[in-house]
């Protein structure tokens, strides 16, 4: 089996990967450090309107480490959007506390709707990217990308050489006197990406960047994130519905239901973590026993176990037919993880022998049928 | 009554119109803006969200919109006295005549600006902009072409105002038409007089029209264009709805 390259190309200016495109030299932490850049902590967001209430966020505790990128994903009314919001205080949180780059924002909200001057100046500190873009139409594409600066008071001129140099960096160069309905999804996304960074944002927030996006425009956005990440060491926190983007870009991830953070943990650790939802919706394998005396087993690979030739060692050492059910193998994360169903003659009992070899291998084991039944489950969640 | 003989008059009337609605028109557009910004921005789930405020706000423009402006011309003559020295003349008249628009124009102003977008809103606020900053650089630019055309509206709307104004001897086309035309039975002078009126208002509608155009073209917003209205003052009085019907209750 060998390892399918990244689809993911990107139609940036080729001085922009320089520092980080190493291919696979690159490891995918190196940016990553253990200062938790945002912190939740028992975020609760209620909504009330007329009588009703609705819990948004139901106490969600959430870290996110400096130079990641932290996917949460959920289904839309999950809290996604709230929990985002939140986090740069445009929703204020019922109880809870937020606290970006040691700044515990939730301290300097105050009573009011209104934002105090302390709050601005730390949302100014805050990159965000919408699903809709939200650039102004009025202004041209440098003027939009120029307005975070006029509100930080820079000059005329600082203004516009930061603005023309964001603008280089995202790969818009030439549309700086364009106006936003001039441009194509992608490229206001861009713009919007170039706004963001306009403040010089140790923390970027992406809510559904590519949700508008078609799928090829979808992957040059979310590779120039990732590049922008490594490059800038800038921390991402986006909100998505869409599986794949964690999959291409995420470091660590968080899976929503309900207001809830259900599961959590970097993209290797969930892989690793025996019926995990979110690593079975990440890698869903299909593929259903052929008879009733089986044993089904779902294997996953992880680095140097996937290029082992575990199957076919295990199928001469104890002399027994394997039938491949369905198999992957992706990049999640940059990490390259492979995973496999296969079928062996034999109910569970007769199979504890060869299952225990597999185990020896570093491989990690699910058995279905006796501890997976999640992992059927949650193959919806991953169209 | 001779062409010679009309000339003068008519000369005389169209500035004094001019002067009146200029004048009213640029003090309705300096009070109604901000009190129809404020109008959004204290409603419910506004950035100054103030229920009591707004409340308050809305119904002083309710009932100032809703008097007929010759009684509002009387009601107001003792502050137009205060204000102007006299209540005779075109100076008196732009009191009244300001006092009227500033809650129309306020209206327009409101219903323009809830038009933006909540989210450019949202994007400003999350890089730290204020509300002054909000209203200066999202919500007056982006609802520009919108204004524009609200103000075209209030222009059309005091041009029929005004004729009322020839009541407390302001003068202009109005004033020519009922004292020449009808009281004098002149008829010609106030044929002469609405075709006068009839072009000054389509080329101020057209004008105001072209420049939301021109604007609307340049942010290329993804809605339909202002429709452009072309000439013959029937079409223009009634495509601003509001402004005739303004202008019918009076009469």
């Amino acid at each position: 089996m060998s390892v399918r390259p990244s689809p993911y190309v990107t139609e940036l200016p080729a001085h922009i990967f320089s520092p980080v495109r190493g291919g696979t030299a690159t490891p995918a932490y190196s940016t990553v450090t253990e200062t938790p850049v945002i912190t939740t902590s028992g975020l609760t967001k209620v909504y009330r309107s007329s009588g009703r209430e609705v819990t948004a966020l139901d106490g969600v505790d959430l870290h996110v480490r400096e130079g990641e990128v932290y996917g949460v994903i959920g289904q839309s009314g999950a809290g996604k959007s709230s929990l985002i919001r939140c986090v740069n205080l445009l929703e204020r949180p019922t109880a809870g506390t937020v606290t970006v780059a040691g700044q515990d924002l939730t301290a300097l909200a105050g009573r009011g709707p209104r934002a105090g001057r302390e709050l601005r100046r730390a949302r100014s500190r805050i990159g965000m990217v919408f699903q809709h873009f939200n650039l102004l139409s009025s202004r041209t594409v440098r003027d939009n990308v120029e307005l975070p600066l006029e509100i930080l008071g820079k000059s005329g001129r600082e203004r516009s050489r930061k603005a023309l140099e964001l603008l280089d960096l995202v790969g818009l160069a030439d549309k700086a006197g364009a106006y936003p309905a001039q441009l194509s999804g992608g490229q206001k996304q861009r713009v919007g990406i170039a706004r963001a960074l306009a403040g010089d944002p140790k923390v970027l927030l992406s809510d559904e960047a590519t949700s508008a996006l078609d799928p090829e425009t979808t992957r040059s956005i979310l590779q120039l994130l990732r590049d922008l990440n490594r490059q800038l060491d800038l921390t991402v926190l986006l909100i998505t519905h869409e599986m794949d983007v964690v999959k291409s870009i995420c470091d660590s991830a968080a899976l929503m239901e309900n207001g809830r953070v259900v599961e959590s943990g970097t993209v290797s650790e969930l892989l690793a973590t025996p019926g995990s939802a979110l690593a079975s919706a990440l890698f869903p394998v299909s593929g259903d026993a052929s008879d009733a005396d089986r044993t089904v087993v779902d294997v996953t690979f992880q680095g140097e176990a996937a290029t082992q030739p575990v199957i076919s060692q295990l199928s001469r050492t104890y002399n027994i037919d394997i039938s491949i059910l369905g198999a992957a193998i992706d990049t999640v994360g940059g990490l390259q993880v492979g995973r496999m169903r296969i079928e062996l003659p034999g109910g569970y009992e007769d199979n504890v022998v060869p299952i225990g070899f597999l185990r020896e291998q570093g491989l990690q084991i699910d058995v279905v049928g006796e501890a997976g039944p999640e992992a059927l489950l949650v193959k919806e969640g991953a169209k | 009554m001779t062409w010679s003989e009309m000339r003068p008059l008519l000369e005389q009337a169209c500035w004094d119109t001019l002067y009146m609605v200029g004048w009213s028109t640029l003090i309705a557009v300096l009070g109604g803006l901000p009190l129809g910004i404020l109008l959004v921005l204290t409603d419910r789930g506004g950035l100054l969200q103030n229920v009591v405020a707004n409340k308050v706000i809305g119904q002083v423009v309710n009932v100032a919109r809703s008097m007929p402006f010759i009684i509002l011309m009387v009601a107001l003559m003792s502050f137009t006295r205060s204000i102007v020295g006299t209540t005779i003349g075109r100076e008196a008249a732009i009191v009244p005549l300001a006092i009227g628009a500033i809650p129309f124009f306020a209206r327009l102003v409101e219903t323009a600006v809830r038009e933006v977008d909540g989210g450019l809103v949202e994007a400003v606020q999350s890089m730290g902009g204020n509300t002054w900053t909000i209203v200066r650089r999202v919500l007056v630019p982006e609802s520009l072409p919108s204004l524009i055309s609200s103000t075209t509206t209030t222009v059309v709307a005091l041009i029929g105002y005004s004729a009322m104004a020839g009541t407390v001897g302001a003068g202009g086309l109005g004033d020519i038409a009922i004292r020449y035309g009808y009281q004098r039975f002149e008829t010609e002078l106030m044929w002469v007089t609405v075709a006068v009126l009839a072009v000054v208002i389509s080329v101020i509608q057209f004008a105001g029209d072209y420049a939301a155009r021109s604007l609307h073209r340049r942010g290329g917003r993804s809605g339909p264009a202002p429709r452009l209205r072309l000439l013959t003052a029937k079409g223009s009085s009634s495509g601003s709805g509001s402004a005739s019907a303004d202008v019918g209750k009076v009469a």
